[in-house]
């Protein structure tokens, strides 16, 4: 990557992770987390790739695509009852 | 303290620690400037010497291994934090079947592909990106694609501490057992004690291989650990859910 | 340009405070100690960037180019994934205080006595 191309890419990848943060943070849903997380775990991947660190990106692709949801939906399952079913 | 109140008060003091944290990172050097010097020797060094293509797993499986080692048990201790906390609440006969027969024939393909991708991930993790950690995630999310695809009932064959635990333990012990061969043959602990081999090939890196597969079964072992606790907990809430 | 990095990192770790101090739900309160957390891998990473410098691997590239320092990668790798199993205990934490007490809102938690 020369750069020239490496620039732009950045500056897209560091503007992503800041909007993620706090769509993670806002919001409450356990479910919907889930998803949100997943997201900012792969705008953070795109972030490391583009730091020149491929073996960290693919760490938080695994990590953020299978564990978290796993365990944030089990979370969920437990705590937040679907609505409609008190 | 209302929560109100609670959080007014946080969101100044928060706002005064930001302008702290950007005061001290203004004292940084530049973006792109780094003044090195541990990274450009391992970088120029780490190939010639062990033959590691990837000098990131050069660092964490051979020349910083034991900071790795450190970190296997912080897994371990976590996991058996987590068994001790959730194990009561296991439940085995859940009624909860899958009803997607796309789910139901695509699942165990998925799960074949993913395994021989995880494998190959924890391979040749000397030779390009991969490596036992993320390698053991991925193995571990590969068969987890058992309960995805089969149910509950199928996934407990699995997921059973008999099965696991005995895995867990040869990665987590296999790690020290590859410190303690290295004191054996007169090196430091974890020092590389075979003939590093041909760069860019799997007999590259000596005896690191070994520490990459050892911290792969390891880590493989000790998320499957977790997602048996958590999985079994799913199951007493769809278990409550029904009655 | 060369600030945004260390800027990035430091909102993000204010935002996942706030987050903390703010949060209604001991599960969300832990996710948003994992966004604190993912702070600190962007600003090590940052730390260890070399201006044009590609992945410190060198498989088919050689030996000699400008690459990235390897060390903080490797600290962080483990971490990423270390952290998965962390955030579980405190989820399992989380899910046993929901157990006994029937809430998982940290203010009514702290209020039960006994």
């Amino acid at each position: 990557m020369t750069l020239a191309t490496l620039v732009p890419l950045q500056s897209v990848a560091f503007a992503l992770v800041a909007l993620g943060a706090p769509a993670v943070v806002f919001t409450r849903d356990l479910r919907r987390l889930a998803v949100v997380n997943g997201f900012y775990g792969i705008a953070l991947s795109l972030l490391f790739i583009v730091y020149g660190a491929p073996d960290v990106a693919l760490s938080m692709i695994v990590v953020s695509g299978v564990a978290y949801p796993l365990v944030l939906l089990v979370a969920a399952a437990r705590i937040q009852r679907r609505r409609g079913d008190e | 303290m209302t929560r109100r109140t609670r959080v007014a008060v946080a969101s100044i003091a928060l706002a005064g620690f930001a302008a702290l944290l950007v005061w001290a990172f203004a004292g940084l050097p530049d973006f792109g400037s780094y003044r090195g010097p541990y990274g450009f020797v391992l970088d120029r060094i780490a190939t010639p010497d062990r033959h590691i293509d990837n000098v990131v797993n050069a660092t964490t499986y051979d020349i910083r291994g034991f900071d790795t080692m450190g970190e296997e048990f912080i897994l371990f201790g976590a996991v058996l934090g987590v068994v001790l906390l959730l194990r009561e609440e296991k439940d085995e006969d859940v009624g909860d079947a899958v009803h997607s027969d796309l789910v139901r024939a695509g699942g165990p393909l998925s799960l074949a592909v993913a395994f021989l991708v995880g494998l190959w991930i924890v391979a040749f993790g000397f030779v390009t990106p991969g490596g036992g950690f993320q390698g053991g995630v991925a193995l571990a999310s590969a068969v987890v694609m058992l309960f995805v695809a089969a149910g509950y009932r199928a996934w407990s064959a699995v997921g059973e501490e008999t099965v696991l635990d005995p895995v867990e333990g040869l990665g987590a012990g296999g790690f020290v057992v590859v410190g303690l061969a290295g004191l054996a043959s007169g090196l430091s602990f974890l020092g590389n004690f075979w003939r590093p081999g041909v760069a860019g090939t799997l007999t590259s890196g000596g005896s690191a291989p070994l520490v990459n597969w050892a911290a792969g079964i390891e880590v493989c072992a000790a998320t499957l650990v977790l997602f048996t606790e958590f999985l079994g907990a799913y199951g007493v809430s769809l278990r409550k859910a029904q009655s | 340009m060369s600030f945004l990095p260390y800027a990035v990192a430091a909102w993000i770790c204010v935002v996942g405070l706030y987050g903390i101090v703010a949060s209604r739900n001991l599960v969300h309160l832990a996710v948003c100690l994992t966004v604190t957390q993912s702070s600190t891998y962007v600003l090590l990473l940052a730390i260890g960037y070399v201006r044009g410098g590609g992945p410190p691997i060198f498989k088919g590239v050689e030996l000699g180019t400008t690459a990235v320092d390897p060390v903080v990668q490797a600290l962080t790798l483990t971490d990423v994934v270390v952290s998965v199993t962390v955030v579980a205990l405190i989820i399992a934490l989380a899910l046993d205080a929901h157990e006994e007490s029937g809430t998982a809102d940290p203010d009514q938690l702290a209020e039960l006595s006994g």
